[in-house]
């Protein structure tokens, strides 16, 4: 049978749908009040490798997840068994956590129901692409690695997602959305290149105009020649900017700082950034993705975080922010709608980062720069020092000597060891913003950054 | 034999017949029943307490020599017979882009029921009997002034897997791990500061039952972690120079999870991973020839009950390969990698040495670490001795931060707390230290291992790999070590 003759799965969780599951676990559960979510997800990927593809998978599966609430206690239970009696199991089983522990007297009621901002991220071209359309992607892609003699591996997924909760107190929050993404690598004698795509919808990705600056990439960083480890100025391109962010935005979670291990605690308000940063959480910014509704169906506001380079705020969990109200109450903390699904230790984080650009190309910054190292992506960065925020890592895929204004080859990978505070302090020249996609964080709208004394501490050999 | 216990028979059945007759060549499922406890506390109370279970099925096929893979949740008959149906179509999508057919080692047909030890089964304990334990851990860390943060954890799975082949393989396997660990977090001034026990990021993990949380001693160490999570503060920094490190065993664990047993995945070395993961430094004409450690370095990939109860430890692999022991460095020279049915032919071996794994029932199996670890050292040796023996260095202990490059060639790892050696003795704590290097030029350093009392089978729960990424639990066997000529402190070269 042709592949082509398969149509590909389609999600069949729409809202209605869903509060007729949800409304099936809420009667089931015996709690003094319930939660209820419901996750379903469609998703498929074609890897491929040497210039061929190698893997090639799809899943489907609805998962359901209870949480009880028992005098003053709380705790969940989680199943794909969505007949009667999983849905039964797992209402009881949730209740059975809840009993077996002391009372929180922290503990909140559920919510009231909610309104939420009209988000549309649900791509009928994206949800239909099916396995020969994935491969033809990919026969695009290995094209442009053939012609110039290139070895390419990379992937093309698709996916549709529906997300829908409920509680006792009548709140119901429903959201849906696809995605689409393209990743590549390019690799050639004794270099390589890479890029990639993430978007809601097909339609705005190119993965063979990925492959081709990916390939040129690989091209202009042969031969590649070793630098000394040092301060250099950096032109990070958005991927690499956004890997390395995505480890400070935890810190702007209102539980990190109440619990002192942001490294925000005792920073509030104050000038810790340049005055060029400016940074928002957006989930309603049309480069993003995601709910408008948190982990307990409190809607997301938008919240501006940074503001001249002052942290202005924080985001809240309703819990965080009534621990706030009781502990601080000068503070003037609120629901923000950034909470995990409860019950958790960790809070609130904004995940639909919107970093502010300006207007100067990548080509301009190269042009503005005697000396300094063009980044196209990082790799492995972990925190070594959680309060200056010390990240280390590597560069990978495109790395860049520039000389006198242009970029004049290749150069091998470093380590670096950088403070991403100060980082934020030494930015020179920001691009404009886009929706970038890296493999260290999720995805975020972020410019191009020049940074001057980026540090630089080991070269490693290739 | 299976036995009367015919669970998952007839969905595998059903998925494995319509395969075949779609034009599959070859086909295997793996239905899986997995049950997740988590438990945790932070600063005197319950933090996650929740119960996960999921039930599905995988069905991996080869169509016109290429891989098709389909998993679903929804076990009615049309439901897997679709899954089925698409796993062949995507298999011919394979096929429009290959350079080669696929070619897979053989392998036998098995018949088999397999549990893995365990003696209390931890989802038969009450969980108001994990909070208790954790909150009395939690109670001892927060009677340390200065600790500002208490988390305390447990996690527990029971996973039931029956793999059926097209071959005439089904293998019904249950395997129990279980984890425990806490850490003191202390806030002062301008600093964070933490101690981590028995481990870093969760604790220890094996494949046992509760029996492993009532071996950790929890309660006994919780106040010396406290208060060296609070003397960390008024600790020197641990200086930037070249020197000797020796390393505790639950990092040197770590040590070898990252360059030795990522880059002997013979996946990564032919390129399946170039993407994403990265490659390897160790090319297959490396194999047999390469000087990779001192001779006192002996690793080996090890997937059998008989090195322990490891996260890596099974009896088949998700291919349906009897569990193995390989080589991988003897006496400093590389002689193995770990393989699949696949790659097996590509360093000349007609049959897979056994390290095919899939994280769930939803995701494809691929190559991955077993039990990866280096064997003790002979003589008598304790951690004790090694510091008595050495003149001047850094004693390490337990791990805050990772990172390798894409080849695994240049590493940098942080460790929560360092100990300055003089004259043989520990003369003081030291904090933050580091150390950075390259892998082979480490590994040829190290001139002194512990023996087999000082030896732990360790568990690295969050083992990161493939697209879609996968999570996957790993064991690394250690003793404390010593390496010479160790560029240490570099992470903090920036200065302040």
């Amino acid at each position: 049978m042709p592949a082509e003759h398969l149509a590909a799965p389609q999600l069949d969780l729409d809202r209605a749908r869903a509060r007729e599951i949800l409304a099936q676990a809420l009667a089931a559960s015996r709690a003094d009040a319930t939660e209820v979510t419901l996750h379903a997800a469609i998703s498929a990927l074609t890897r491929f490798a040497n210039n061929a593809i190698h893997q090639n998978v799809a899943e489907e599966q609805t998962v359901l997840s209870v949480r009880a609430i028992w005098q003053g206690r709380t705790a969940r239970a989680t199943t794909n068994r969505l007949d009667a009696e999983g849905i039964s199991a797992a209402a009881d089983r949730a209740l059975e956590l809840a009993r077996l522990q002391a009372p929180d007297p922290d503990l909140l009621p559920l919510p009231e129901p909610q309104s939420y901002p009209s988000v549309a991220r649900s791509i009928a071209a994206t949800a239909a692409l099916s396995p020969a359309d994935r491969a033809d992607f990919v026969r695009q892609m290995v094209a442009v690695a053939d012609a110039a003699g290139m070895t390419t591996a990379g992937v093309m997924a698709n996916s549709q997602t529906a997300f829908a909760m409920a509680n006792s107190r009548g709140l119901e929050a429903f959201h849906q959305e696809t995605s689409a993404e393209y990743s590549v690598t390019m690799l050639a004698a004794n270099s390589s290149g890479w890029a990639k795509g993430n978007s809601p919808d097909i339609a705005a990705l190119d993965p063979a105009a990925g492959a081709r600056a990916a390939c040129e990439k690989a091209q202009a960083s042969a031969n590649p020649v070793e630098w000394a480890p040092g301060k250099y100025t950096v032109i990070l391109e958005p991927a690499a900017v956004l890997d390395l962010l995505g480890f400070l935005f935890w810190d702007f979670g209102g539980l990190s700082v109440l619990d002192q291990r942001s490294c925000l605690t005792g920073r509030l308000g104050q000038q810790l950034f340049g005055r060029n940063i400016q940074v928002t959480d957006d989930v309603s910014h049309p480069l993003q993705s995601g709910a408008p509704f948190d982990g307990e169906g409190m809607p997301r506001l938008r919240v501006p975080l940074v503001e001249d380079g002052v942290v202005k705020n924080l985001v809240y969990a309703r819990p965080t922010a009534a621990r706030m109200q009781r502990e601080q109450p000068a503070a003037g903390a609120r629901p923000t709608g950034h909470g995990f699904p409860l019950p958790n230790e960790y809070g609130e984080a904004p995940l639909n980062i919107v970093v502010a650009g300006g207007d100067v190309s990548t080509q301009e910054m190269i042009a503005s720069t005697p000396k300094g190292i063009l980044v196209t992506r990082l790799w492995y960065i972990r925190e070594v020092d959680p309060y200056r925020k010390i990240l280390t890592g590597m560069t990978r895929d495109g790395t860049f000597r520039i000389e006198n204004g242009r970029i004049a080859g290749g150069i091998r990978n470093f380590r670096f060891n950088q403070s991403v505070i100060e980082l934020l302090q030494n930015v020179e020249l920001l691009g404009p913003s886009v929706r970038a996609s890296g493999e260290e964080s999720f995805d975020m709208v972020v410019p191009a950054l020049k940074v001057r004394d980026f540090h630089f501490t080991e070269v490693t050999k290739f | 034999m299976p036995g009367k216990d015919r669970w998952g028979r007839d969905w595998a059945g059903w998925a494995l017949d319509t395969a075949v007759q779609r034009g599959a060549s070859y086909a295997d499922v793996r239905i899986i029943s997995e049950r997740h406890r988590a438990v945790s506390t932070k600063n005197g109370k319950a933090g996650t307490v929740a119960d996960n279970e999921t039930l599905g099925l995988g069905i991996r096929v080869i169509v016109d020599g290429a891989w098709g893979f389909a998993a679903t949740d929804r076990l009615a008959r049309t439901s897997i017979d679709r899954a089925a149906v698409h796993a062949v179509a995507i298999a011919r999508a394979s096929a429009q882009v290959r350079r080669q057919p696929l070619r897979l080692a053989p392998v036998d047909a098995y018949q088999a029921v397999w549990h893995s030890p365990c003696e209390q089964d931890p989802f038969a304990i009450p969980v108001d009997r994990n909070l208790e334990l954790l909150l009395a851990v939690d109670r001892e860390l927060r009677s340390v002034s200065g600790v500002t943060l208490a988390e305390a954890e447990m996690d527990f799975r029971r996973i039931r897997q029956l793999f059926v082949s097209s071959i005439g393989s089904e293998i019904d396997q249950t395997r129990v791990l279980s984890g425990a660990g806490y850490a003191a977090t202390s806030f002062s001034e301008s600093e964070i500061q933490r101690r981590s026990y028995p481990n870093s990021f969760g604790g220890q993990f094996q494949l046992r039952g509760y029996e492993l949380i009532d071996s950790l001693r929890l309660l006994d160490n919780a106040r010396r972690v406290g208060e060296e999570a609070v003397a960390l503060h008024q600790a020197p920094q641990c200086p930037q120079l070249t020197g000797t490190v020796i390393l505790d065993s639950s990092q040197l664990g770590l040590q070898i999870h990252e360059s030795i047993g990522h880059p002997i995945e013979l996946d990564r070395v032919l390129g399946a991973e170039a993407n994403f993961a990265g490659m390897s430094f160790l090319t297959l004409d490396q194999l047999g020839s390469l000087r990779y450690g001192s001779n006192l370095v002996n690793v080996v990939a090890d997937a059998t009950l008989d090195h322990g109860p490891g996260l890596g430890t099974f009896a088949f692999d998700d291919e349906g390969v009897p569990a193995q022991r390989t080589d991988i460095i003897r006496e400093g020279r590389f002689v193995g990698y770990i393989s699949s049915r696949e790659t097996a032919h590509a360093i000349g071996q007609t049959r897979s040495n056994g390290c095919m794994r899939a994280e769930s029932w939803n995701r494809i199996p691929l190559i991955r670490m077993t039990n990866i670890s280096i064997l003790p050292g002979e003589a008598p040796l304790g951690l004790e001795d090694l510091i008595a023996d050495t003149a001047d260095g850094v004693y390490m202990e337990t791990n805050r931060s990772w990172s390798i490059d894409d080849k695994r060639y240049h590493f940098q790892f942080g460790c929560e707390a360092g100990w300055e050696i003089r004259g043989g003795k520990r003369v003081r704590l030291l904090k933050n230290p580091s150390y950075s290097g390259i892998t082979t030029e480490f590994w040829n350093s190290m001139d002194a291992i512990c023996s087999r009392d000082h030896w732990t089978l360790w568990g690295t729960p969050n083992c990161g790999k493939g697209q879609p990424q996968q999570t996957m639990g790993t064991g690394h066997g250690a003793a404390p070590a010593r390496f010479r000529n160790v560029k240490i402190g570099g992470a903090y070269a920036a200065g302040s």
